[in-house]
Formats: C-alpha cells, sequence, structure tokens
C-alpha cells in the first residue's frame, strides 16, 4: 500500500510489516447491509443490549457497526456502499500510547491491539484518540438492566445470560472494550493445530462477522501468507485502508467500485 | 522598586505639601497603623459572624452533601450512563471542570509567586487570598478528574505503587503526566500557602482563647519570631517563590498536552501549552477580582487592607492578560483556519455555525470585548463590583472556552457516521457541586485562618516612609531587601 516503514521506525515505533499477521477484507459491492455480523458479534463476544434511550443518544456497545451515507439532498440522494466499520487493529496504533495503566497494549504474538478489561480504569483516551471511532465503553452494568430481561412473576430473568460465551468475559460497568478479531477463535484454532502437530491452514476458522455474513463481503486470515484468500483479495488494485494518511497501519482493507 | 519615588520638583507650598501626603494615604503602604492594632483587626475580621454567615454556610453545606457526595456516590454506583458522556463526546463536563480549576488555581500562584520576586508592592495584603484559591481549586480539579474515572475506585492503579505483578503505569500517556504534574502542584502549592502563614499563625495563637489557640498552636510550628527563624523563613519563601513559577507553567501546559497529543481535528495543535497558560491566568485573575471584592464587602475591617489602588492594579493585570488570551486564541484559530485540512475545517464551521455557536459568541465577548471595553479606565477599574462582575464574565467565559475545546470539539471527528451532539446530565450537579465546595472551603478558611498576611503588610509598611524634605513631600522605599538575604 505503499507505506514508508522508515517513518515508523523513526518514531521508535514496533516497527511491523504493513500488513501484520491477522487480516481482513471486507467487500463493500457486495455487502448487503443486513447486519447479520452485527448481531453474530454480539452473541459471540458478549455484547449487551444497552436499551433504546442509550441507543439512540449514541451508546451502541457493538464492536461492528454497519455505516450508511447519502450523497445529496432528497430526493436527488444516491446511496453510497454500506460500510462496516470495526477496530482496525492498527500496526501503529493512537490508541496505545495513551492509556495511563497499559489496559490497551499490542500484542506481539497477533499482532493486534488488545483490551486488559480488568486493567481499564476508565479514562476513554483510547476512544478519544481512535480515528475510527470504534471503541464501546460501558457505560452502566448493561448486562443486569431491566430492559435485558422478562418479567416473569414479579422476579427478573435474564434468558440472554444462558447464551453467554463462555470463552469471552463478560464486562462490568466503566470498562472500555472492542473488536479482538475473535481472539478466542485464533487461540482454539491455533491449540487445535498446535495438538496435532500442524500449522493453521486458511479458511480452518474465521471471525464470527464474517461466519454470519451471508454475501461473504467479510474475509478473514493471515496476511502474511501470501497464498491466503484474504491476502489475494487485499491485493486487488481497488483495495483501500481507511484514514491511511495518519499512518495507523490499519490491518483492514475495503474493496469499492472494483 | 515597584514603586518608585515621585521627584518632586521645586519647593511647595505648605498646603499642597499636606494634600500630596493625604493623597499618599491611600495607598495602604503609606497609610501605617499600629502593629497591635493591626492585628487585632485581623483577628476581629476572623471571629466575628453574623447570621448572614451561617446562612450561606447552611446552604453550601447542603448543596455540597447533595450535588457533590450524593450525586458522586450515585454515579459511582448507577455507572458513568448517569452523565451525558457518549461517543464520541467522550470527555465531558468533567475534564471542563478539570481545566477550569486548574485554571483557577494558577492566579493565586501567580500573584503570590511571580509578584513577590518582581517585588510589587500592592500584592501584599491579597497574596493569601489568592494562594488559598489555588489550593481549594485544585482540590476542585482533582476531584473532577475522579469523577470523570469510569472505574474510580481502582483509580490508585494511576500512582506508580510497587505491586506483585510489576504493573507499572504508562509514561507514555499525557494523563500519567497530568497526574504527576497536579501531585507536585498540590503539594508544592500548598506548602507554599503554609510557609507566609506561619508568622500569622503565631501571632493568632497569641491573641486567641479556647480550642483556637490549641489550633494556632499546632499549626504555628512553635513560631516566635527570633531573627534565626526569619532568616530560615524568607530562606525557605524565596526558594519556594522561584520553584514554584516553572511548575505553574509546566502544570497548564500539560493539561493543554492532554488535547494537544490526541489525533483529533482542532486539539492537535502546537501553541496549546502557552494559549492555556494564559486562558488559566485569564480566569484566575477574574477569580481573584471576585474574591477580594467579596472578602472587601462581608469582612470586618476589609477595607483597610482591600483599597482602591489594589483593584486598579488587578484591573490592569487582567487587561494584559485578556489581551494576551486574544492574541494566543487568534494564533490558534487563524493557523488552524488557514490550514485548510478538511476535518479542522468541519470543526471550525462547526464552532462558529453549529447549535452552539452561541457559546463560541458569547465566549469571545465575555473574554475580549467586555474586559477591553470597561478596563482600560482607572476610574471604572476602582469599583469593586464593576470589577468583580468583569470578573464573572471572563469565568463564565473561559469556562464557555473549555467546554467548546471539549464536548464541542468531540463532536466533530474523522467518522461522520458517529457525530452526535452532548448533552449534560448530572454533570450539570456535579459542577455545582464543586463550586459549593469550594466556597465552602473557602468560607470556613475565612474564619480558621488570617486571610490577610498580617506580617507581609506591616513589612511593607515599614519600608515606606514619607519624608519630607524643607516643605516637599518625598515618599520614598528602604532599600533593605528583607526577601533577598
Amino acid at each position: 500500500m505503499g507505506i514508508d516503514l522508515n517513518l515508523v521506525g523513526a518514531k521508535g515505533a514496533i516497527a511491523e510489516e504493513a500488513e501484520g499477521k491477522w487480516g481482513m477484507v471486507i467487500d463493500q459491492d457486495i455487502c448487503t447491509g443486513c447486519q447479520a455480523c452485527v448481531a453474530a458479534c454480539a452473541m459471540e463476544n458478549n455484547l449487551p443490549f444497552v436499551g433504546e434511550e442509550d441507543a439512540a443518544y449514541g451508546r451502541t456497545m457493538h464492536w461492528i457497526r454497519v455505516e450508511r451515507f447519502w450523497e445529496g439532498a432528497y430526493p436527488e440522494i444516491k446511496a453510497t456502499p454500506f460500510q462496516p466499520m470495526l477496530c482496525q487493529q492498527c500496526g501503529h496504533a493512537p490508541c496505545e500510547p495513551v492509556c495511563p495503566v497499559f489496559a490497551t497494549p499490542h500484542s506481539e504474538a497477533e499482532q493486534i491491539n488488545l483490551q486488559v478489561y480488568n486493567r481499564c480504569v476508565g479514562t476513554r483516551y483510547c476512544a478519544n484518540n481512535c480515528p475510527y471511532q470504534v471503541r464501546s465503553f460501558n457505560w452502566r452494568d448493561y448486562h443486569t438492566q431491566p430492559f435485558h430481561a422478562n418479567d416473569v412473576d414479579g422476579q427478573l430473568v435474564f434468558p440472554f445470560h444462558n447464551q453467554f460465551n463462555p470463552d469471552v468475559t463478560v464486562r462490568r460497568r466503566g470498562v472500555m472494550e472492542k473488536c479482538t478479531f475473535c481472539i478466542q477463535r485464533i487461540h482454539t484454532a491455533q491449540d487445535k493445530a498446535k495438538s496435532e502437530g500442524r500449522e493453521v491452514e486458511d479458511g480452518e476458522f474465521t471471525t464470527a462477522c464474517a461466519q454470519a455474513c451471508p454475501a461473504n463481503a467479510i474475509t478473514f486470515g493471515r496476511m502474511d501468507d501470501h497464498e491466503s484468500l484474504v491476502s489475494q483479495l487485499a491485493h486487488q488494485k481497488h483495495g483501500v485502508k481507511h484514514l491511511e494518511e495518519l499512518n495507523t497501519l490499519p490491518r483492514i482493507t475495503y474493496l469499492k467500485e472494483g | 522598586m515597584a514603586v518608585a519615588s515621585k521627584y518632586l520638583p521645586g519647593a511647595k507650598k505648605a498646603h499642597e505639601a499636606q494634600h500630596e501626603e493625604h493623597d499618599l494615604r491611600q495607598y495602604l503602604m503609606f497609610d501605617p497603623k499600629p502593629r497591635g492594632e493591626m492585628n487585632q483587626m485581623v483577628m476581629e475580621s476572623m471571629m466575628t459572624t453574623s447570621w448572614k454567615f451561617w446562612v450561606v454556610f447552611a446552604i453550601l453545606s447542603v448543596l455540597t452533601a447533595t450535588c457533590f457526595f450524593y450525586a458522586w456516590g450515585y454515579m459511582i454506583a448507577e455507572g458513568l450512563g448517569v452523565s451525558g458522556v457518549m461517543r464520541p463526546s467522550y470527555w465531558g463536563i468533567f475534564l471542563v471542570n478539570t481545566v477550569f480549576w486548574i485554571g483557577i488555581s494558577h492566579a493565586g500562584t501567580f500573584i503570590s509567586a511571580i509578584l513577590r520576586v518582581f517585588k510589587a508592592e500592592f500584592r501584599r495584603p491579597f497574596t493569601r487570598a489568592a494562594e488559598l484559591m489555588t489550593t481549594f481549586g485544585l482540590i476542585q480539579a482533582g476531584a473532577s478528574i475522579f469523577m470523570h474515572l469510569g472505574r474510580v475506585w481502582l483509580a490508585y492503579w494511576l500512582f506508580p505503587i510497587p505491586n506483585a505483578r510489576q504493573l507499572w503505569p504508562n509514561f507514555h500517556s499525557p494523563l500519567m503526566w497530568d497526574l504527576l504534574a497536579i501531585t507536585t502542584y498540590v503539594l508544592g502549592s500548598t506548602m507554599y500557602l503554609f510557609l507566609p502563614l506561619i508568622p500569622d499563625l503565631a501571632m493568632a495563637r497569641d491573641r486567641s482563647t479556647g480550642w483556637r489557640k490549641t489550633f494556632f498552636k499546632i499549626l504555628a510550628l512553635g513560631f516566635r519570631g527570633t531573627e534565626g527563624e526569619w532568616t530560615h523563613l524568607h530562606t525557605a519563601m524565596n526558594i519556594f517563590a522561584f520553584a514554584i513559577i516553572p511548575v505553574m507553567f509546566s502544570v497548564h501546559t500539560i493539561v493543554s498536552w492532554d488535547f494537544a497529543m490526541a489525533m483529533r481535528p482542532g486539539w492537535s495543535s502546537t501553541v496549546f501549552g502557552p494559549y492555556f497558560v494564559v486562558g488559566a491566568l485569564h480566569s484566575g485573575m477574574g477569580a481573584v477580582a471576585i474574591v477580594l471584592a467579596i472578602m472587601r464587602a462581608t469582612m470586618k475591617h476589609m477595607d483597610y487592607f482591600i483599597r482602591a489602588e489594589h483593584f486598579d492594579a488587578l484591573g490592569k493585570l487582567m487587561l494584559i492578560v485578556s489581551m494576551a488570551w486574544a492574541y494566543f486564541f487568534f494564533n490558534d484559530y487563524i493557523v488552524q483556519w488557514y490550514g485548510g485540512d478538511k476535518w479542522t475545517d468541519t470543526l471550525l464551521h462547526w464552532h462558529e455555525s453549529g447549535p452552539m455557536s452561541w457559546m463560541f459568541f458569547q465566549m469571545l465577548i465575555f473574554n475580549i470585548a467586555v474586559p477591553w471595553l470597561i478596563l482600560w479606565n482607572k476610574k471604572w477599574r476602582e469599583i469593586p463590583w464593576l470589577l468583580a462582575s468583569v470578573g464573572l464574565l471572563i469565568n463564565v467565559g473561559m469556562w464557555y472556552e473549555r467546554y467548546i475545546i471539549i464536548p464541542v470539539s468531540l463532536t466533530i471527528n474523522r467518522m461522520p457516521f458517529t457525530w452526535k451532539l452532548y448533552y449534560p446530565q448530572i454533570e450539570i450537579f456535579l459542577t455545582i457541586g464543586t463550586f459549593a465546595m469550594f466556597l465552602l472551603f473557602y468560607l470556613i478558611a475565612s474564619r480558621l485562618i488570617p486571610l490577610i498576611p498580617v506580617w507581609e503588610v506591616q513589612e511593607g509598611q515599614m519600608a515606606h516612609s514619607v519624608r519630607k524634605v524643607g516643605k516637599a513631600v518625598v515618599p520614598s522605599v528602604s532599600e533593605i531587601d528583607l526577601t533577598m538575604e
């Protein structure tokens, strides 16, 4: 993508390959905006509902959102392609250096940004500094809010607590969180491959959003493997990265008007 | 010397000389009173309370209990959802208040330390009132920062406390610098407040009875006023006066770095450091004017200590700081305007013509137009209520400025899909709570410690004298320099 790695090295940051290790390609041309990825992500990662009021006020907790834009004014509007937006797992992430307690470190093994929930004290500096605005904050203990429950004979019953993913923590109030590239799935696949004495194969597993996408608009895999599907898709001529000019080295390539 | 001797040419007639002398009496330094009498005046001002005092005290106590402690407790229990912060305005009024209170705290040290170093004589009667503002303002600033945290009960993780897991704070984070700078400033300014207080506490100890005597006895640290004690005190104060000035500049610069280091349109500005320092002085000077006017109007004998000359001098300072603020504001603004960056451009349009544009223009009126139109006139500067009103408007304007920089600017980011306007909720009560607590602390302090540094006034009065040379009246300042041993 024409990124000058010397510039990164000069600033003393982690000099990673611009492509990183794990990567994603989102094809905006075939995205239908059905929000299946949003729902799948919420189920996989134990994301809470925030209720009508908070959602309208801008407190949705989704790690992935489908953005829509229009060009022009009604009635002559031209809809632009849907734009699923999630953490870009920057190689040179603005959110990382600003956390005063190291709750948002960079993972050397996966080469993605991690969020350590039980270290986070909630200064929200990382979210302010994220140019993609993809971090979500637990404004309340949403999992125990009444709108999360059914009222059965005066007792609150929380049906969604039965389908929590045991591989993922449930976050409490006052903690920042964000997309992890389904790191629990990465680890499960790696452990399985290791026990069988082999490498993780391309397409062996994928993230929840990619798995749920009915149009196959999301592809996930190894970017450092030039034979992988995600790598080949990303290296087509019409791949773009968002806000590339900020030198964040995003790991997600968007395909548009190909 | 700061007060230059006026050269009076030629011989004067007797009644002119008398008139001259009468004119000089309007200055505190040339209007000495016997030491015992002056001490008694300060003690009386401290011991006198009317029913109005207790009414104000009760109101402020109730406001502190409800709007500060109850509201904060409720927010801790419920989560930050009860406040107005959301995506994209992750920071709201809490940080506005933090910056505001640190700004207020600046003038205390500025007036006290810089004017002491430059030996500006008009500072003498009100250094203490200003220093108290520093300490109490910093308490509110610290409280506001902790209110802002999502999990405040873990705030001690921000401090570099050795622990078994070898977890350390991130010294790359501007918030970490902020914490260290503010902690340094709190400690430094509290000591700087305490040092000049010691002789006055000793004075109060010798003139009080009962629990007050015990209170002053403990605080005065056995000060007796020997030559050696004075020498030590002057040396220590001298060191602190010089040392606290760079700390003061660094604190607000570092507060501005919380914003300037962030990768956001409108924030990433190199001029933010000095701009914030001057902004802090701007609001701080205004606050000093308010405090002095209230002190003079409500406390006994204060019209002797705080005079028109002090409001005049303070008004001049306010005017100069207002001009400096205007310079930095336009320096920041115009450079960004002509920078042509798409997102900054959008942001500046949002400031001027968005839903909060009324705040933007009121800020300019309160911070620039009002001081410039009023403070140029000596007669107007000398009216306490007018100067206090200007100070109040400046403070409103400076609070607006921080509000525009934080929640209003946060609305605009590089992801237009998330743009949303911030509506404060419980923050409004918490803001009232911090103001009430600040005033409550001040109220309590005004009856517990001498608000006038009596010994400094007396020192100044001894150094100043009016001499008659023939028929001419010559004001003079002794060259004996007590503070520079």
